[in-house]
């Protein structure tokens, strides 16, 4: 069974239709690229995905499951999905360390000691273990990416969106991240990532899926895609990205 | 605590619970205060809830700047990035743990100075309620000789007092709380 299934999701803000009858699974392990011009959906598709926005038309199954409304049922099934923002979305008014521990503690009722413990070892992973006490605004755009995979990734999700994590870097940090984000995915995390970042949908992804207007016009191993494509838009997409 | 519970009202995801706290505040906001007055005053008494003057002071007073308390809350609440919020649902957090542990603490620093600003405005109001009690309630007490009005003007004076005392010392807290705040920046 997929871990997540999208079936015929339809979407609209007012009258601007977003999203058109999406299908997409993602097998457990998988790791899911997405792609597409600006305002094609990208972004309200991930974020369908563990309920921030709702959907109008279709179903989202989770671990064969719809989606629950809101409410204990929904932060339960949020707390086992991981969300990396463009922006960080670090919380502010606390410590770097505050930030991996106030989710394993307030949702999954772990004690203190027990928290800390695993989020020096997951700082240590993304390698700031020596900015656990800084607070956010006193972090490299980089570290403080590096911080929210890691405060994403202690509530051991089974499954990580990322949506567009390095859109906000500067250049020279982007890579600092997207190694964070590839270490991920070797270790078999299954993950949907929006990303503009073509290197790392070849060398990372298991499948690319391709966004125009609010459908998924193309998905396919990445070698197909990128040497491939089948769809106009996809080729004039690639032709103008590889040109940058 | 009104102010602050009506403001959860308000930014609350439950419809109903927003527009009553919407009503609320709107229709407490484009109300004289004389005319809240005048309510409590004289409308409670009539289903036959009665308290002292003072009593009535104060609840005329709550009800007034509950309202106030509460856009000064609101928009210390929408002062803080919706991606906080965002980031707090992501991690399951449930609507009152996200308000709790994360807006609310940095909307904190956002309320500070509007909120001065309302008990500035509470002080000048109650003196002004005082001048409405002495002026009006002791015609209409006189009137129906019920009562000794020299009690009357003791006790709204002692209100005002009270509240002069209870203000100024909020005042001394919130300027204790601004600094502690910036040191934390
Ligand atoms: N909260 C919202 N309210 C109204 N319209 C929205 C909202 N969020 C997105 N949209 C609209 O939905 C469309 C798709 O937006 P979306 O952010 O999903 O695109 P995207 O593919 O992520 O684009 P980008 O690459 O620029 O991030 C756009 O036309 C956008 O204006
Ligand atoms: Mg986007």
């Amino acid at each position: 069974m997929p871990l997540v299934a999208l079936e015929g999701v339809g979407k609209s803000f007012g009258d601007n239709r977003v999203l058109t009858d999406i299908d997409l699974t993602v097998e457990s392990g998988e790791v899911v690229v997405v792609i597409g011009p600006s305002g094609s959906g990208k972004s309200t598709l991930c974020r369908c995905v563990n309920r921030l926005e709702t959907i109008d038309t279709g179903r989202i199954l989770f671990e064969d499951k719809p989606l629950p409304a809101e409410g204990r049922e929904l932060a339960r099934m949020r707390s086992r999905v991981g969300m990396v923002f463009q922006s960080f979305n670090l919380f502010a008014h606390r410590t770097v360390l505050d930030n991996l521990t106030i989710g394993p503690m307030k949702v999954l009722g772990q004690k203190r000691p027990q928290a800390e413990a695993r989020a020096r070892e997951l700082l240590d992973r993304v390698g700031i273990a020596d900015k656990a006490d800084r607070l956010p605004r006193q972090l490299s755009g980089g570290q403080q990416q590096r911080a929210a995979i890691a405060r994403a990734l202690a509530m051991d999700p089974v499954l990580m969106l990322f949506d567009e994590p390095t859109s906000a870097l500067d250049p020279e940090m982007i890579s600092e991240v997207l190694d964070v984000m590839r270490s991920l995915a070797s270790t078999g995390m299954t993950m949907i990532v929006v990303t503009h970042e073509m290197g790392f949908a070849r060398s990372a992804a298991d499948r690319v899926a391709f966004m125009a207007d609010g459908r998924i016009l193309e998905i396919s191993p990445p070698d197909t895609f990128f040497d491939a494509p089948e769809s106009e838009r996809a080729r004039d997409f690639l032709a103008r990205i590889l040109r940058h | 605590m009104l102010g602050t519970a009506l403001a959860t009202m308000r930014v609350s995801p439950v419809p109903p619970l927003r527009w009553l706290g919407t009503a609320y505040v709107e229709t407490v906001r484009n109300t004289p205060l004389t005319v809240v007055f005048f309510f409590v005053v004289f409308v409670l008494p009539q289903v036959d809830v009665v308290f002292s003057y003072f009593t009535f002071a104060v609840v005329a007073l709550s009800i007034y700047h509950a309202a106030l308390v509460c856009e000064a809350v609101r928009s210390g609440v929408n002062g803080v990035d919706a991606g906080q919020a965002e980031a707090a649902r992501a991690l399951g957090l449930t609507f009152s743990q996200c308000l709790r542990l994360i807006v609310l603490p940095q909307a904190v620093r956002n309320v500070i100075q509007p909120l001065g600003s309302v008990i500035s405005a509470l002080i000048r109001n109650s003196s002004i309620a005082a001048a409405f009690g002495v002026q009006e309630l002791t015609g209409v007490v006189q009137r129906l000789t019920t009562a000794n009005p020299d009690s009357v003007i003791a006790v709204l004076l002692g209100g005002v007092v009270g509240y002069l005392i209870l203000t100024l010392a909020l005042a001394g807290l919130l300027t204790l709380t601004e600094r502690r705040l910036a040191g934390a920046r």
